[in-house]
């Protein structure tokens, strides 16, 4: 309805506003301004070097109505920790949310650690992983949760290789290992499912777990268009299992209703079209849609 | 026969130097403005059937990277930045064991996520004391494309026959620009490969640093067993807390080096002879105060141009030597004045002064040739 949309103003008054250089299809954009928007102005949020660090604040403009620091690669969890615990010793927590944000590789990679650290201590914190499957701010080098035979330029498919040939790390379950109180996976494909998630981390205390699928159109090489499109294929096909855990307990899933073959998510997407080239492309499809299937079982999607 | 000429990118020419010196193994991980040494070996170095290794982080590339090393190989790495920051430890490490590897630093501003995009020289003093501890290091910097693949050779070279980390300081102009490269006939170069010891397993001493030689590295597996800590070591490796053993293991870390000086140091002179007065410049800037000379030497000034290619250690003897009849000297930098430190010390009788532009600009050959004009 046309009473419903967005104008200029109110955009302004979102947590997460215009003005960023994202790319056109940037979903990674959707996702913060999804997220913020539920967690509202009393909220504290560290950015790990990355697409977003770079691209919400160019001086001198800034999208962020929230107090926002850039921290560094490796360490969002370290000064959210921090954050957190001086509000804890100064006696301000109560109602203020503190949000550290990383992308796969800050958060999968070389923020590991510092994550690990602040799970251990369980720390106030919402952690969010945007999660596009690669090193897209320094031009698209596989990280731990690059899927399996992506094309990426430190894994280029070619005559001896088909891309990336190491399965995604089950970071999700990494965090489940920590018996942190919440866990969850979304995707921008899903904004409801989305932000009912990021609603539940409110009422929470303790470490939160909130990894979400964000397609990247330049590293991921499809037109803009379809960035919902893509995400949401990569959950119906089981590929990117959405559900909530509490502690090391998975406590719901979301169901994918009827099963999207792998073929229909990989054919979109230009870093997975040395599959489609000969017999040899077709049985490493095969072997995705194995990754698919077991997912499926393995989390009960259908 | 002709020239083969290539025309590549700077971060290319390294990746393609390390390659022909016998580089069989790379660990990295993603950075700007670095990241195309890693992306290229990715796609060609494994062609070969050697092995490249994206990592979680800089400090465990840096890691793979000595473990390679140990275990026999030619190993890189190559970063920027806050990487080159993360990479200090193992540097340290590297410098303590002995261990020969190279680090490429394409240089961006700084401190910390500083400019990723722009060119600095701003890590000339971390390359020599980054890492904590006393230690000596060697540090080169390329001027140009054709440069950095033949100084990739040279540091491949230094690392096996010094048994120490070699840094490659470029920055993001050599780095990303693209100039042509004489691609050399492998068997006309200097090719220093790993060698076995040339004495028995049992009267292997790793660190035999008594007899003033650079022991070789015995890779691991060949039977050679000996222990590697970055504790302060004896000549077997065995961690010591005797003090003379640990004075005499710190002389010898500096003293390798130094020694060894005559053959390390690299420098080019233009017009030196009859210079009034001196730039010493090196890196990207170098090629400015090349023009700026020409400029100034067209206006009658005697300028001439003292360019380190060996960076550390600094040719503190030629400086000293130049410094006797050319009274005034220039050094123009992408930092804030870091070498001009060890100019002012060589030279400690004369004018030295330095133009320092940090705004991710490069230095003009007019800002230099004005300078010039304002010194003389």
């Amino acid at each position: 309805m046309l009473t419903n949309m967005l104008t200029k103003e109110d955009t302004h008054k979102q947590m997460f506003t215009m003005g960023h250089s994202g790319c056109s299809g940037c979903s990674q954009t959707m996702a913060v301004r999804l997220i913020t928007e539920v967690l509202g102005k009393n909220t504290i949020a560290t950015s790990a070097t990355g697409c977003l660090e770079v691209i919400s604040a160019k001086f001198p403009e800034s999208s962020w109505n929230i107090p926002w620091i850039h921290s560094l690669f490796e360490n969002s969890a370290a000064v959210a920790s921090g954050i957190e615990a001086a509000l804890q010793i100064t006696g301000k927590k109560e109602g203020i949310t503190v949000l550290a944000q990383a992308g796969d590789g800050g958060t999968a990679d070389i923020g590991l650690q510092a994550l690990s650290g602040m799970f251990e201590r369980n720390h106030d914190v919402l952690y969010v992983c945007y999660d596009n499957g690669a090193y897209m701010n320094t031009g698209y080098q596989r990280s731990g949760l690059t899927p399996y035979d992506a094309f990426t330029s430190t894994s280029p498919s070619g005559k001896i290789s088909f891309g990336n040939n190491r399965p995604k790390k089950y970071m999700p379950e990494i965090a489940m290992a920590h018996r942190i109180p919440y866990t969850a996976v979304a995707s921008v494909g899903y904004p409801m499912d989305l932000q009912k998630k990021v609603k539940k981390t409110m009422s929470i205390k303790g470490s939160k777990y909130l990894q979400v699928d964000v397609p990247c159109t330049p590293g991921w090489k499809y037109e803009p268009r379809y960035s919902v499109k893509i995400a949401q294929l990569g959950v119906q096909s089981g590929l990117y299992p959405l559900f909530e855990a509490e502690y090391d307990k998975i406590i719901s899933v979301k169901k994918i209703g009827k099963k999207v073959p792998v073929e229909e998510y990989l054919k979109l997407q230009g870093r997975f079209k040395h599959l489609f080239k000969d017999e040899a492309g077709k049985a490493e499809i095969e072997k995705i849609q194995k990754i698919a299937d077991e997912n499926i079982e393995r989390y009960g999607l259908l | 026969m002709s020239e083969n000429i290539k025309l590549m990118q700077g971060n290319e020419a390294i990746a393609e130097g390390a390659m022909i010196a016998g580089c069989d193994f790379f660990a990295g991980y993603p950075i700007t403005p670095s990241s195309e040494v890693s992306e290229i070996l990715a796609a060609r170095l494994t062609k070969k059937g050697h092995i490249v290794i994206q990592m979680e982080d800089e400090i465990a590339a840096l890691g793979a990277v000595l473990g390679a090393a140990l275990g026999g190989a030619k190993a890189l790495t190559a970063t920027s930045g806050p990487g080159m920051s993360l990479k200090s430890e193992h540097i340290g490490y590297a410098s303590m064991c002995e261990i020969p590897c190279v680090i490429v630093n394409v240089m961006r501003g700084g401190p910390s996520t500083g400019n990723p995009t722009l060119p600095s020289q701003a890590d000339i003093m971390q390359a020599k004391w980054g890492t904590h501890g006393d230690h000596a290091i060697i540090a080169i910097t390329p001027s140009s494309v054709n440069e950095s693949f033949y100084e990739t050779i040279r540091a491949l070279n230094l690392a096996v026959k010094y048994r120490t980390p070699v840094l490659i300081l470029t920055d993001e102009i050599i780095g990303h620009m693209r100039e042509k490269v004489i691609i050399p006939e492998k068997d006309t170069l200097e090719i220093i490969d790993v060698k076995l010891p040339d004495v028995p397993p049992s009267e292997y001493k790793p660190y035999n640093y008594k007899s003033g030689k650079v022991t070789p590295l015995a890779p691991m597996g060949e039977g050679y067993r000996y222990h590697v800590t970055g504790l302060s070591h004896g000549e077997t490796g065995f961690p010591s807390a005797k003090m003379e053993v640990i004075q005499d293991a710190q002389n010898w870390l500096i003293d390798k080096i130094y020694n060894n000086i005559k053959d390390i140091e690299k420098y080019e002179e233009t017009m030196t002879e009859d210079a009034d007065i001196l730039i010493v410049a090196y890196g990207s800037v170098s090629r400015s105060a090349k023009a700026a000379l020409s400029m100034a030497r067209a206006a009658g000034i005697k300028a001439g141009l003292f360019r380190p290619i060996t960076i550390w250690p600094f040719p503190e003897e030629r400086i000293k030597e130049l410094s006797k009849k050319i009274k005034k000297i220039l050094v123009p930098e992408m930092n804030m004045g870091q070498i001009i430190l060890e100019v002012q010390r060589a030279a400690c009788n004369n004018i030295v002064k330095g133009l320092n532009i940090v705004s991710g600009e490069p230095i003009t050959p007019d800002k230099i040739y004005l300078k010039i004009k304002e010194m003389m």
